[in-house]
């Protein structure tokens, strides 16, 4: 039967999704030797998905308890979101006390970032821009156009010293208009890994409040950057503290491993429970026309952890081990870089924190390292550490190395 | 330690609490023992409990015992997933299936299905961006598609004096619809009414959307769960893709297989050909990056392992089954009731009515009157979810609805 429309002649082909699209790639290579430092997935020694035992134990808890699948209340489940905003702010945090602190659970982090615009666009009177760090997650800037702000970028990575161009930053986050709103990598930036130290949080601290400026952090590896949860919720924390009225992205996919149950909270530090209570409703109204509610069982596997003496334990153990693997290769990577003799400096591979390292390599380099050893990364030079182990890091720095010296040719191109 | 001087949010409004989910909120707050919420429709058994299937409990602990990852979907979902579900509401052997030309996503739920559909057609349909839902619809189709960027107008739908379907004036509203505009259908189970179209009907609007080059834009929440037959709740969608119809179908997988939590859906497209299909899965995948990436995927495995495994496919639509016959048998036992009672108005619309909702006629202070003097908790526009009554409640329920009828609560 043929049809009597043809609505979808003039829909254009869409390009592959920058991070995603490198694994894509990879599955369908064939090559033996092929290494995928793309998507940010923790791997274990093996180079396997790693799923943790505390997360184990809380499937077998889950599975016992025969709970039924209800809805979820639009916010999310409710013990989740107690422990999730305990882990991020703290405890005694004195906002979560006062219950002045609107959270959601939220589809992951983009999720929790999604609602964030949503809200904004939809509340916020402040000017409509929203300031990213240059460079960042690429999938932020669709996030924020989406609901039709604007992007603007304040300085951030210093090409030449491999670093954090910090002079760059406070003086761009100062000429921006009062009240812009400026996302914050809250530890473990994604790509650069390059995190501004304790006194430079406090600096960024004072210059965000003399500019009335409204901050939204995404803390996508909270016990990922350092091993330590609350080292990494420093700047957060801090912000709280000195009375930053903070946005705050929080995901579970990389720290407790559970990437694809989509789990997250989307939370606002409010002046009070009353203005948290209007929040909320509000809230609700950017959620509802998107998912209605959200995932069940990654917040009840999250609830079950958090919420058990024990397996929190094991957990930060677990989490302490994953980062450190991590911190190994590092080390590993640019012993082997020096070793072959690589032209270039490479102490950023070890000074970089979380789970992604900026290489520094171009994107010829990358096509290169994809089309002739291949080994697939981001064109922005972007790997993930995690990607690597004792079985194929030899391979990589060997590889790396040739594509900085210009030596990654085919045969066939000689 | 000071705060912000004056608060960003001082001016935020106070937002009205939803209209459905707001229900169960007072539900909840409320001590009575009679208490009872007709408000969502999640189906309930006979002691009026929540309801998980046998079939997915066996299929989650062969998910438990295989100890499968956590690792991301697909940005599109759970490929085996999606396979399966396209299955299952257009049927194995149609064309479009067969044919490689049906862009198809995992979503979340329903909902999530609606909201990339609208995002799509908002960014891509050519001929409009005006979108027709019947009157009345589930609320929130609204803020759904005008969120999209989506105009929204209404056809007639439902006639109060019958309190059946407005037949003549739904084509009329259809045919009056400029060329090539969007039209949402309800595919069985009408929410909130309970009123669908009868197979007749459903050929004689397939001509109207036809001649008038209109896309179908199809939202199938209750496969199986309004007849308790899965192919033939199915015959509109299957129907108008036999007829050539390119349309766009939303499922959702809360209720049938009693998934609610957990947020199993898809989003479907049929296209013309097997590189058009590849054109509109690039730019579904633009448009769900910056919604949440990449979907859950506890429910889609749960939903593949039972509708890929022949022996739970069969425990399955057994168990659906049951769960239509139960509301079935309810149905007839308020009709009963009422009208033992000699409740004023006519009453053959409860019996009608198909699925887990029926529109009972009461008016707004009515319901009020009803939450306020008998804790009985239902949406204002009078809609009752079926699925919330049983044998011990269906009495009590009965009497107040009577009561509130002839002004005597």
């Amino acid at each position: 039967m043929s049809h009597f429309t043809n609505f979808w002649a003039s829909v254009p082909q869409g390009p592959p999704d920058p991070i995603l699209g490198v694994s894509e790639a990879f599955a369908k290579d064939q090559s033996s030797n092929k290494i995928n430092v793309g998507v940010g997935a923790y791997r274990d020694e093996n180079g396997k998905p790693y799923v943790l035992e505390s997360v184990s134990k809380a499937e077998d808890i889950l599975h016992q308890k025969r709970s039924n699948k209800e809805y979820l209340p639009i916010t999310g489940e409710a013990d989740f979101v107690k422990l999730a905003s305990e882990l991020a702010y703290g405890k005694d945090c004195k906002a979560l006390q006062d219950g002045r602190i609107a959270v959601s659970q939220s589809i992951s982090g983009t999720g929790a970032l999604r609602i964030a615009t949503g809200f904004l666009s939809m509340f916020y009177s402040g000017p409509r821009v929203v300031y990213l760090p240059n460079p960042t997650w690429g999938n932020h800037i669709p996030v924020v156009e989406q609901t039709g702000m604007r992007v603007a970028r304040y300085r951030y990575f210093d090409k030449k010293t491999v670093g954090l161009d910090f002079d760059g930053m406070k003086e761009d986050i100062k000429a921006a208009e009062q009240g812009s709103i400026i996302l914050l990598h809250a530890c473990a930036q994604n790509p650069t890994g390059i995190d501004p130290t304790q006194d430079q949080w406090k600096e960024l601290c004072e210059i965000t409040k003399a500019k009335k400026h409204l901050v939204l952090f995404d803390m996508a590896y909270q016990g990922f950057a350092s091993g330590d949860i609350i080292r990494d919720a420093f700047a957060v924390r801090y912000f709280v503290e000195q009375g930053h009225q903070i946005l705050l992205a929080q995901s579970f996919a990389k720290n407790l491993g559970l990437y694809g149950e989509r789990i997250g909270t989307f939370s606002m530090v409010c002046t009070n429970k009353e203005e948290k209570d209007r929040i909320q409703s509000q809230v609700k109204r950017v959620i509802r026309p998107l998912y209605s509610s959200p995932p069940l069982h990654g917040a009840q596997l999250v609830a079950t952890i958090l919420g058990s003496p024990e397996l929190y334990e094991q957990w930060l153990g677990e989490v302490k081990k994953m980062a450190d693997r991590i911190i190994a290769m590092r080390e590993r990577l640019y012993d082997l870089l020096v070793e072959f003799k690589t032209p270039g400096e490479w102490g950023h591979i070890k000074s970089q924190i979380g789970m992604f390292s900026f290489t520094g390599l171009t994107p010829e380099q990358v096509d290169a390292l994809k089309d002739h050893a291949h080994v697939y990364m981001t064109r922005d030079g972007r790997i993930s550490m995690a990607g690597l182990n004792e079985g194929n890091i030899q391979y990589f720095a060997e590889s790396v190395s040739k594509a900085v010296k210009g030596e990654l040719q085919s045969k066939s191109s000689l | 330690m000071a705060r912000r001087a004056v608060s960003a949010w001082a001016n935020v409004p106070q937002g009205p609490p939803d209209p459905i989910l707001g229900v169960t909120e007072k539900f909840k707050a409320d001590p009575s023992p009679n208490k009872i919420n007709l408000g969502v429709g999640a189906y309930r058994d006979g002691k009026g409990n929540p309801f998980v299937l046998p079939s997915v409990k066996k299929a989650e602990k062969q998910l438990v015992r295989a100890g499968a990852n956590h690792e991301y979907l697909p940005i599109t979902g759970l490929a085996s997933f999606n396979k399966l579900a396209a299955e299952l509401a257009y049927g194995k052997d149609s064309a479009p299936l067969k044919e490689g030309r049906l862009a198809i996503t995992q979503s979340i739920s329903g909902t999530g299905a609606l909201r990339i559909a609208a995002a799509f057609l908002g960014r891509f349909y050519p001929e409009s961006k005006t979108i027709y839902v019947p009157t009345p619809t589930w609320g929130n189709h609204i803020p759904l598609a005008k969120d999209s960027g989506l105009e929204v107008k209404h056809y007639k739908y439902f006639d109060k004096s019958t309190v059946g379907l407005d037949f003549e004036g739904m084509k009329a509203d259809i045919e009056a619809a400029p060329e090539g505009s969007i039209i949402m259908l309800h595919a069985c189970a009408h929410n909130p009414t309970g009123v669908d179209p009868t197979e007749s009907q459903w050929k004689e609007l397939s001509e109207i959307i036809k001649q008038k080059k209109h896309f179908p834009f199809f939202d199938m929440a209750y496969q199986g769960f309004a007849s308790g037959d899965i192919v033939k709740d199915a015959f509109a969608v299957r129907y108008f893709v036999e007829q050539g119809h390119q349309l766009l179908l939303c499922q959702s997988f809360a209720k049938n297989l009693g998934l609610y939590g957990e947020r199993v859906g898809a989003v479907s497209f049929v296209c013309a050909d097997k590189e058009e299909k590849a054109r509109v899965d690039s730019q579904l995948k633009i448009i769900i990056r910056p919604m949440y990436s990449n979907p859950p995927i506890h429910g889609a495995r749960i939903v593949s392992a039972i509708l890929g495994d022949e022996k739970l496919y069969n425990d399955w639509l057994s168990e659906v089954k049951k769960m239509a016959d139960r509301i079935i048998s309810m149905r007839e036992k308020l009709y009963t009731n009422l009208v033992k009672l000699n409740t004023p108005g006519e009453w053959g619309h409860i019996k009608s009515q198909i699925g887990m909702f029926s529109f009972t006629g009461l008016t707004p202070e009515q319901v009020d009157k009803l939450a306020e003097k008998a804790s009985i908790y239902m949406t204002r526009d009078g809609r009752i979810s079926m699925a919330a009554l049983n044998k011990k409640n269906i009495d009590y329920f009965a009497k107040a609805v009577s009561q509130a009828v002839k002004g005597e609560l």
